[in-house]
């Protein structure tokens, strides 16, 4: 699983996909419109705290432990959920959904991708750097699974999967908030992430609990083959067969559009060096 | 005599200073342009004056097109052995495109080394007024014969439009001029299934709330447009229907239209919140221009240019616990028109 | 050496009688200006059109009969398509330069129109669409929108899922057409969209003969009215005037740079189509009315169009029951034609404003006609910011910057903008002309005072190789 460590969370990610000339352009652009960004983000890497001295073994205390100082004050103490913003720990004002029944597979979706701890309750939740350790993500995965009976992490069988039916799924039930090549997409009031460099078992994982925004597709809809396939679609994006060349994005018109133009500019300049005179 | 003479000499010099090359001398005294010859060089009778020999200049250009031909070489050598992959491709491309850029190259180093470039004056073409009016004289001469000027050109009028239109007529079989029955047109009647895109049944006890599903007259045409639904779920005690459709959605089963009422791309995201509290209420959303629309009011447009909400379809399930439709759309569905707002057969 | 170029054109004019054209025409004068070369990168990327779309028809299956595909590509191994987008996908991953060939053609017709707006710019900034090229401006313009029209039917005929949206959104815009629209729809596609098929085999004629006709025809008589009326002309010094024409001549200068350009056209065409994907149609998977996904885009010629079409707010022009004019007919029909139209009588507008009727063959610098050069910027921006918002789903993807935020920016920056440009260059073109007036007089005083002491000089020569 790649991660970045910029407070900019999955747009980087998305970024390492792209040529070194589309990255340089889009750090210049982004660091024009990353300050606030960068701010709010840095306050969720300093939020983690942790207990003195941790156990070796993840255990469920010590989720208990890590959920009272880091959840406790959107998610209540019990796991409840608060249901209208209050003062919590520090100045942030919490309120979250209950996490009864959830069961661990959220928990442990949540966690491994940085979508939670939220630092501010009002942002979209997005793929940021996981400071739990693993043994951490491991105890307040057992500690949510103890909270009520709720399913648990899947195991999906991405080469299992059948690609042509995987892609008539995507495109069907996905391809509309995320794009047919799975690059990212917007809904009004929310931007869709990327899927490259998502691993399987957090498709599957994503595809059950529908988190944020997304809608939820349990397995009567989607059954466990079809996820397979569907997993095994989602991880082919990464490396879709660009028989043309360089793919500039997979994003369609706009950056061939780009190019073109570029083209053109290339063209006006060679009229430039067949023609003898440059000025009027 | 002293004055003559300074006067011819100046004379001389302005002739000489303003002298140029001249390609098409002007017209004759008599207003016509005659054979027009070429001008020559005063000094040695040419018509294009001559260039110094620069045989590195014609090596460069000898050697830029055996390699457009080796280039073009390759091409065909690639196109041979090799079988249809992403390198093909490149390399036929590299191949062909290095073969005309040698080319092109090539006929550069001409145009700047082997060939003069001459800057040369001409007139303007000017306007003819006496062709003009020799023309517009012959036609009125010409056409003098004709006294009844007005019926003559009424009747070739009538001629030439009806003419026309019967040219025209054979593309009526193009389509119906002016039928829309076709955009009216829908599957929907009482007691009509819905199916998914399998073409199975879909149960009332199948469609769960917080996703969606697309649906289709059982029976139809896959290509229908009006067969296209999209279905959520929602708790009943959410909707907000218009009056009227009070039993239109069983259990807070909701299905509209699939196709946008904007332009007419398929409705293909939906949102719904995980946290109701803090997120946006759930939406049907088109891709193509982002027309938003709310399920729990009936559809109805909360962002985005779309003019008018989903056409709602009622539903009922019916005895085996399948989902049918219980009548027709509430409105016309697809992109507006004239008639789109009137009441639906 | 005389004799073997003698007797051909003996051979030629005995029974043609081409000599006397052939000597008007070898020594026709182009001016000496590199921007008098952009039309003709549109004239050989058309060239380039033709070409690859002839090798693309042999192969091409126009038909939306159903088949299933079985080939090299595994996403869409067993899926059902239509005959049309099988073929294309064949030619794409089968046939062994099928793919530099049909991406060749495709970036040809990206850069086509490209290099006709640049080429408009440079007309327009200059001011030679005066009299007496009036013809040769409207045909041009004709061109334009001939060409935009051809594009578009062009990747709509491959009946992918992102064209097949595109078409969806076509019909929705023809039938917004006020009480004409819905008939016309159905007229045109033979049913409601997608209408069974019909509006393939239209497209095809209409794409792959029926257009390029006609653009060749128009281009045949935009360049019959450019050489009629010879080209316009710089005013670099006192030779140029309305009346006098100084140039380059056809053979043996001019011809060999039309040629080199040419071949680079061809050759920056073919290595796009060679190293750079455009399109790749077998990655959208077929077309289904039911189906979307997320960015669809037309090609970058008509994002003026979707742009537009999402900067309207909602509402339909309703009257009693019946809808009088629908949403998508002011960013789908009104738009483009208010752009067409002032553009089409801008020559006529320019001369009630300014009162110059006169025939120009010098052009202005664009400094030199500051309200000129202001409306045109200022025309562009506008035009060139609800293209911008076409992609602003994209940009708020890339750059974090909301939809919704954006949306708002851009309803107020469109008119704003413009505005504001519009002074700004009106102001800037009034202060460059003022200062060129300023040298121009002294140079003009220095050269008298030079000439006043000056002997006799050398007569004036013909100016060779430069």
């Amino acid at each position: 699983m790649r991660r970045t460590g910029s407070a900019v969370g999955w747009p980087v990610r998305w970024t390492e996909r792209l040529q070194p000339g589309w990255r340089r352009a889009l750090a210049v652009s982004a660091l024009v419109l990353a300050g606030s960004a960068t701010v709010a983000g840095a306050a969720s890497q300093n939020g983690i705290v942790r207990p003195g001295h941790e156990p070796a073994r993840p255990s469920v205390a010590l989720g208990r432990e890590l959920y009272d100082a880091n959840c406790a004050s959107c998610h209540g103490i019990g796991g409840e959920g608060v249901g209208r913003p209050r003062p919590g720990a520090g100045d942030l004002a919490g309120a979250g959904p209950s996490l009864e029944g959830v069961g661990a597979m959220a928990a442990d979706f949540y966690l491994r991708t940085g979508f939670m701890p939220l630092a501010n309750i009002h942002a979209e939740p997005s793929a940021q750097r996981v400071l739990f350790t693993p043994k951490e993500v491991r105890a307040l995965t057992e500690l949510v699974a103890s909270l009520g009976p709720g399913p648990g992490v899947p195991h999906p069988e991405g080469r299992a999967g059948n690609l042509a039916e995987g892609f008539r799924l995507f495109t069907e039930d996905c391809a509309g908030c995320h794009q047919s090549l799975a690059r990212g997409g917007f809904v009004t009031g929310a931007r869709v992430p990327p899927l490259q460099g998502v691993p399987a078992t957090e498709i599957a994982e994503a595809v059950r609990i529908g988190p944020y925004l997304m809608p939820r597709f349990s397995a009567r809809q989607i059954s466990a083959a079809q996820l397979d396939s569907i997993v095994r679609y989602v991880l082919w994006t990464n490396h879709p067969n660009n028989a043309g060349g360089w793919s500039i994005g997979n994003l369609g018109p706009i950056p061939e559009g780009l190019v073109a133009w570029l083209a053109a500019v290339v063209l006006a300049v060679t009229c430039l060096a067949v023609s003898r005179r440059l000025r009027a | 005599m002293k004055l003559r003479q300074w006067l011819i000499a100046l004379s001389a010099l302005a002739y000489a200073r303003r002298r140029r090359r001249r390609e098409q001398p002007g017209p004759q005294p008599d207003g016509s342009h005659h054979r027009a010859r070429l001008s020559r060089s005063p000094g040695d009778g040419r018509l294009v004056p001559p260039v110094p020999a620069d045989r590195r200049a014609e090596h460069l250009v000898a050697v830029l097109l055996v390699v457009a031909a080796l280039f073009a070489a390759g091409f065909v050598v690639v196109y041979a052995e090799l079988e249809p992959s992403t390198l093909t491709n490149q390399l036929l491309g590299v191949c062909i495109a290095g073969s005309l850029a040698c080319v092109a190259a090539a006929l550069a180093v001409l145009a700047r080394r082997l060939v003069v470039t001459e800057e040369l004056e001409e007139d303007y073409p000017e306007p003819d007024p006496q062709a003009q009016d020799e023309v517009a004289e012959l036609v009125r001469e010409g056409a003098g014969g004709i006294t009844r000027r007005r019926l003559l050109v009424g009747a070739a009028a009538t001629a030439g439009g009806a003419l026309g239109l019967a040219g025209l007529t054979p593309l009526l079989s193009l389509g119906p001029l002016w039928d829309t029955t076709p955009l009216q047109a829908t599957p929907w009647h009482r007691g009509r299934r819905l199916v998914d895109t399998g073409g199975a049944p879909l149960r009332a006890a199948d469609i769960e709330e917080e996703t969606f599903y697309a649906a289709f007259a059982e029976g139809a045409e896959p290509d229908e447009i009006a067969s296209l639904l999209v279905l959520v779920r929602m708790s009943p005690s959410a909707l907000r229907l218009p009056p009227g459709r009070a039993d239109w959605a069983p259990e807070g089963i909701l299905a509209y239209s699939r196709i946008c009422t904007h332009a007419g791309c398929a409705i293909e995201l939906y949102r719904k919140p995980r946290f109701p509290a803090l997120e946006p209420k759930p939406a049907l959303v088109c891709p193509c221009h982002y027309s938003t629309f709310d399920p729990a009011t009936g559809a109805t447009v909360i962002f985005g240019p779309a003019g008018r909400p989903l056409p709602q379809l009622p539903l009922l399930i019916d005895a085996s616990g399948y989902l049918a439709a219980a009548g027709n759309f509430s409105e016309r569905v697809g992109p507006g028109w004239w008639g789109v707002r009137e009441e639906p057969s | 050496m005389s004799d073997r170029i003698q007797d051909p054109v003996r051979f030629i004019d005995e029974r043609t009688g081409a000599a006397p054209a052939l000597r008007k025409a070898l020594r026709y004068l182009f001016p000496d200006h590199w921007s008098f070369l952009l039309g003709e990168i549109a004239l050989y990327a058309f060239l380039v059109l033709v070409l690859t779309g002839t090798y693309l028809a042999l192969f091409f299956e126009p038909s939306v009969g159903k088949t299933v595909y079985h080939g090299p590509y595994a996403p869409l191994d067993g899926t059902q398509m239509s005959e049309a987008y099988r073929s294309v996908v064949e030619i794409s991953l089968t046939y062994k330069a099928g793919l530099l060939i049909r991406q060749t053609h495709h970036w040809a017709a990206d850069v086509f129109i490209a290099a006709i707006v640049i080429h408009l710019m440079r007309v327009f900034f200059t001011g030679a669409y005066r009299r007496p090229r009036e013809l040769t401006w409207l045909i041009g313009l004709a061109l334009l929108f001939t060409s935009l029209l051809e594009g578009y039917l062009g990747y709509s005929l491959v009946d992918d899922l992102l064209s097949g949206i595109g078409l969806a959104i076509g019909y929705g815009v023809l039938l917004s057409v006020p009480i004409i629209g819905g008939p016309l729809g159905v007229l045109l596609f033979g049913s409601a969209f997608p209408g069974k098929g019909v509006l393939e085999s239209r497209m095809y004629i209409a794409h792959v003969f029926l257009i390029p006709a006609l653009l060749a025809m128009l281009i045949g008589a935009h360049l019959a009215l450019v050489a009629a009326r010879h080209h316009t002309q710089f005013r670099r010094d006192r030779r140029h005037t309305d009346r006098r024409l100084v140039g380059i001549p056809l053979f043996p200068a001019q011809a060999p740079r039309s040629l080199a350009l040419l071949f680079a056209v061809m050759a920056v065409l073919f290595l796009l189509g060679g190293l750079v994907q455009i399109n790749p149609i077998w990655q959208w998977g077929p077309f289904e009315p039911w189906l979307a996904t997320n960015g669809a885009q037309p090609d970058w010629y008509l994002g003026w169009l979707i742009g537009a079409l999402r900067l309207m707010p909602s509402f339909d022009v309703v009257v009693g029951h019946y809808t009088l004019i629908p949403n998508p007919f002011w960013g789908g029909v009104a738009f483009p034609l208010f752009v067409l139209g002032v553009l089409a009588t801008f020559p006529w507008l320019e001369r009630l404003l300014t009162r110059d009727v006169r025939a120009h063959n010098v052009l202005d610098r664009p400094r030199e006609a500051p309200t000129r050069t202001a409306f045109g910027v200022a025309f562009l921006s506008w035009i060139f910011l609800i293209f911008a918002f076409g992609a602003s789903d994209r940009l708020y993807v890339l750059f974090g910057v909301s939809y919704e935020t954006l949306l708002d920016v851009f309803r107020f920056a469109i008119w704003v903008v413009p505005a504001v440009l519009f002074v700004l260059v009106r102001l800037l073109c009034r202060e460059l002309g003022h200062t060129d007036r300023i040298e121009r007089e002294r140079d003009c005083a220095e050269r008298e005072a030079g000439q006043a002491g000056a002997a006799a000089g050398a007569p004036g020569r013909v100016e060779s190789r430069a």
